[in-house]
């Protein structure tokens, strides 16, 4: 399977590729349009600030390769919040693939920490990105800024407040947690992604 | 829920681990790789890597290690020992950790949690804090592995570290350390309501009730641990079993 990860700079990405390596799949790392065009299937994945992120996309027009994407593309954590309409982080304009704003945690109590980092459940868990589920899941959270839940909210996850741990809009499906740290868990879902 | 962790603390020294281990099913018990991979198996949350290397080869060995163990973990760890400077931390994030954890250095030249902040951001800063309290009832901060007092209050530094950006804080105290009776919940509990970042309890696991007491009576966020875990005198998955039973939210 060809499958290609969107490089913009944006983190460490090599705990994705080799989660990816013990999947048994090669990834190919490139900012190249057509390559991204021609994988089977795309990760969109990284950390950081999301004005940066999205300076990078654009000037790269990686923006436009993304949004055009037929198959399916999974972003990861700030991958996540950039396909959204609008983030808090910096004020800044995303792609727009999920016609939602980003926010950030306000902490109401002195034991709501930002960031949220660390396990937390998955609940309401929908789609075959999380066939095998139970319910009684966890998995890897760091970030400051979250997706409210949406009509495209397809797992939920309660920290502060209800917010989208995972969405999906046909080809798009994104987690605002890390699979790829998630232990075993994590591996189902990246293994569900391939299978798609 | 956000689940409290439980972080078995592995010792290297020139790319092997230190303490001894009860891990059966191991080709290479000594292998810090094997170990954290059993370790993540058994349902440890986090990792933490500690090189207590004193050689510059030693160092190298240590880098290599912690590429091998980011191929092989899918669950976050930290690295610690010997990192002193920014290009440091560069090594250990390039090599694939999540995190860094600085004890010594911070309190040297406290501007490097700035500068490791600005740089990947708090998440990956952890600051430990080695502090023993002395007989006047005060935590006093020392450094070089305990040997050496600063003159600083934990208090106040861990208060300092958190302002500069820190992530979390790893306090051992050192006088509770090894001494199996438990973690020190007073001093715990004081940094986890004071401060608004993640604690984590170091230093005096004896028991399964340890843990318990640290989250309920500590406040705090996560539980480290070494040999009660590589001695096999607690399983990981036994405790978290108690853990829930008692009412406390651990993921399973």
């Amino acid at each position: 399977m060809n499958v290609a990860i969107v490089d913009y700079h944006a983190g460490n990405i090599y705990s994705v590729i080799h989660a990816l390596e013990r999947l048994g799949v090669n990834p190919i790392l490139t900012d190249d349009a057509e390559k991204i065009s021609k994988a089977d299937k795309v990760l969109f994945p990284g950390q950081g600030e999301a004005h940066q992120a999205m300076q990078y996309l654009r000037q790269h027009k990686l923006d436009e390769v993304i949004c055009s994407l037929k198959q399916p593309i999974l972003g990861i954590c700030i991958g996540q919040q950039l396909m959204c309409r609008y983030s808090e982080e910096g004020n800044t304009q995303c792609l727009g693939i999920f016609d939602i704003d980003v926010k950030r945690f306000q902490p109401q109590r002195h034991e709501d920490k930002v960031p949220h980092m660390g396990w937390n459940s998955l609940t309401d868990t929908q789609t075959p990105l999380f066939k095998g589920f139970t319910g009684d899941e966890f998995v890897y959270f760091v970030h400051s800024f979250y997706v409210p839940q949406c009509p495209w909210t397809i797992a939920t996850t309660h920290y502060i407040t209800p917010f989208s741990a995972a969405l999906q809009r046909n080809n798009f499906y994104a987690t605002q947690f890390h699979p790829e740290k998630s232990g075993s868990v994590g591996e189902k879902i990246l293994q569900n992604f391939l299978n798609l | 829920m956000l689940a409290k962790r439980i972080i078995p603390c592995l010792d290297v020294k020139d790319g092997q681990t230190v303490k001894g281990t009860n891990f059966v099913n191991l080709r290479h018990a000594g292998d810090p790789v094997e170990l954290g991979r059993a370790y993540s198996e058994c349902g440890a949350d986090e990792l933490v890597f500690l090189d207590i290397t004193a050689s510059h080869e030693g160092r190298k060995t240590f880098a290599t290690m912690v590429e091998r163990v980011a191929a092989t973990l899918s669950i976050p760890f930290t690295v610690g020992g010997g990192i002193n400077e920014i290009s440091d931390v560069d090594r250990m994030l390039s090599a694939g950790a999540d995190k860094v954890s600085i004890n010594s250095a911070a309190l040297r030249r406290p501007e490097l949690i700035d500068e490791i902040t600005r740089h990947y951001g708090s998440q990956v800063c952890v600051v430990a804090i080695d502090a023993r309290q002395e007989a006047d009832g005060t935590w006093q901060c020392y450094v070089n592995g305990g040997r050496v007092p600063v003159g600083k209050s934990l208090f106040d530094w861990a208060h300092e570290a958190q302002e500069r950006g820190a992530g979390e804080i790893l306090f051992t105290s050192m006088n509770h350390d090894g001494v199996k009776n438990g973690f020190a919940n007073e001093a715990l509990r004081q940094l986890a309501d004071n401060l608004t970042i993640p604690i984590i309890a170091s230093g005096g696991a004896g028991k399964m009730e340890h843990f318990r007491d640290a989250f309920l009576h500590g406040h705090v966020d996560a539980a480290l641990a070494a040999s009660v875990f590589h001695f096999g005198e607690i399983g990981i998955p036994q405790l978290k079993q108690y853990l829930k039973g008692e009412n406390i939210n651990v993921r399973l």
